[in-house]
């Protein structure tokens, strides 16, 4: 799908570099490139595939467990007469998550990561290969249960959906702060279990999330009991509208925390080296 | 553990500078990363000792620099350090604060011998 965007790797803008010599033989250069440029770079690629297709992108990430694919079941049941979704699925080993999302009728691709612990932007796009976007509404990715490094790499999704189940404990935002801090949504999920769990208290979690001066919605949800569920549905068809509202203006959307970090770290270019100061 | 892949660009990005400079070895390799970068620095500093092996970094020293987490309140024009985990402005506890500092993962600069 990429015969006319041929974007990978190529840095055509290569380098232009100055330097000094402050010490004999040493020559100090200065560089100012954030370790993840090639993902992002990838990231934006693969988001353009996503806005020229008008999909909005949502990357479900927790720990094991937390109840991602059953939230998407539960999904899907309720919103596949009405709008076209698919899925792709991240998961260390098996396919077990794409059977039971293709077992609800649409569409899914499992990667499996082997011993990578979360996905990038290369193994999105290669994805992307095996699968139709055109025409989708919705495509949720299922990252690799994990609350430690999905959360740095952009796949060029629109927004970044974090689950925390009651069962895990409500100190978790604040134990995992970068997966946290980049939630556009927290979801409590397994919520049919609080009355068997003393300890989980919500507000705790809520607590724990604004301290990260995260301010995002937090929804409590069961798949068992359907709690939460209208909700959930709102939101996301809130965030469809938004964005497209966005794409007739020519704009995109991005997680809140990419965007920040893109403001704060705003680099022209890619593979640019800047010459000592 | 994705330092491991995260030090192989780090390090192909090191030798394409390395050979644009044509430079016999590299002397340093600085980077700067964040608390909120979701990086750890030891696993780094492991990754990059395994891979640098057979490179012209091979006999580079690893510097990183840990940049504090930094927050700015524009309700009372502050910039605070604060810990990962409490990120509102500690002046009046507001969250609309924005991180300045704390989230970088960063090649910084490259120390090269060139005779
Ligand atoms: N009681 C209860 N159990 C749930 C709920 N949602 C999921 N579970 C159970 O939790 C277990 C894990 O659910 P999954 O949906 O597979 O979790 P996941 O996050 O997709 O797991 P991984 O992909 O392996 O990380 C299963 O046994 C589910 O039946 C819920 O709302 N209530
Ligand atoms: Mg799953
Ligand atoms: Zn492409
Ligand atoms: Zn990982
Ligand atoms: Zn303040």
């Amino acid at each position: 799908m990429c015969n006319t965007c041929g974007c990978n790797i190529t840095p055509g803008n290569r380098p232009f570099v100055l330097a000094e010599k402050p010490k004999r033989g040493v020559t100090t250069v200065s560089v100012l490139q954030n370790l993840l440029s090639q993902n992002n770079h990838q990231a934006e690629h693969n988001r353009s595939h996503f806005d020229a297709a008008k999909v909005l992108v949502i990357n479900l990430m927790s720990s094991p467990g937390s109840g991602k694919t059953a939230l998407l079941e539960t999904t899907i049941k309720r919103l596949r007469e009405s709008l076209k979704i698919a899925v792709i699925e991240g998961d260390l080993e098996t396919e077990n998550d794409a059977l039971r999302i293709q077992a609800q009728g649409v569409p899914a691709y499992q990667i499996t990561t082997g011993s990578a612990c979360h996905l990038d932007a290369h193994l999105v796009h290669n994805a992307l290969h095996h699968m139709a976007i055109d025409g989708l509404d919705l495509l949720f990715i299922e990252n690799v249960g994990n609350l430690v490094c999905p959360a740095s790499f952009d796949l060029g999704h629109h927004r970044n959906v974090v689950l925390l189940s009651v069962t895990e404990g409500d100190d978790k935002p604040a134990k995992y702060p970068v997966m946290f801090r980049a939630a556009d949504l927290m979801l409590i999920s397994k919520t049919d279990l609080l009355p068997y769990l003393d300890d989980f208290s919500p507000n705790n979690a809520k607590q724990h999330l604004h301290d990260l001066a995260n301010n995002t919605p937090i929804i409590e949800f069961s798949a068992k009991n359907g709690s939460g569920l209208d909700e959930w549905i709102t939101w996301l068809q809130a965030e469809i509208a938004a964005y497209r509202l966005l794409l007739d203006s020519q704009q995109t959307l991005r997680p809140k925390v990419q965007q920040d970090g893109q403001l704060l770290h705003a680099q022209p270019g890619h593979n640019k080296y800047y010459p000592v100061l | 553990m994705h330092e491991l892949s995260l030090c192989d660009d780090l390090l192909s990005q090191v030798v394409a500078i390395a050979l644009q400079h044509q430079a016999q070895s590299v002397e340093s390799i600085t980077i700067n990363i964040g608390a909120l970068s979701g990086i750890e620095p030891s696993l780094v500093d492991t990754a990059f000792s395994l891979l640098k092996a057979g490179t012209v970094a091979e006999l580079a020293e690893l510097i990183i620099h840990n940049t504090p987490v930094i927050v700015s309140c524009p309700h009372c024009n502050t910039q605070s350090e604060v810990a990962a985990n409490r990120l509102l402005c500690p002046e009046c506890q507001s969250t609309d604060t924005t991180l300045i500092s704390g989230d970088e993962m960063i090649l910084a600069s490259v120390a090269l011998c060139i005779e």
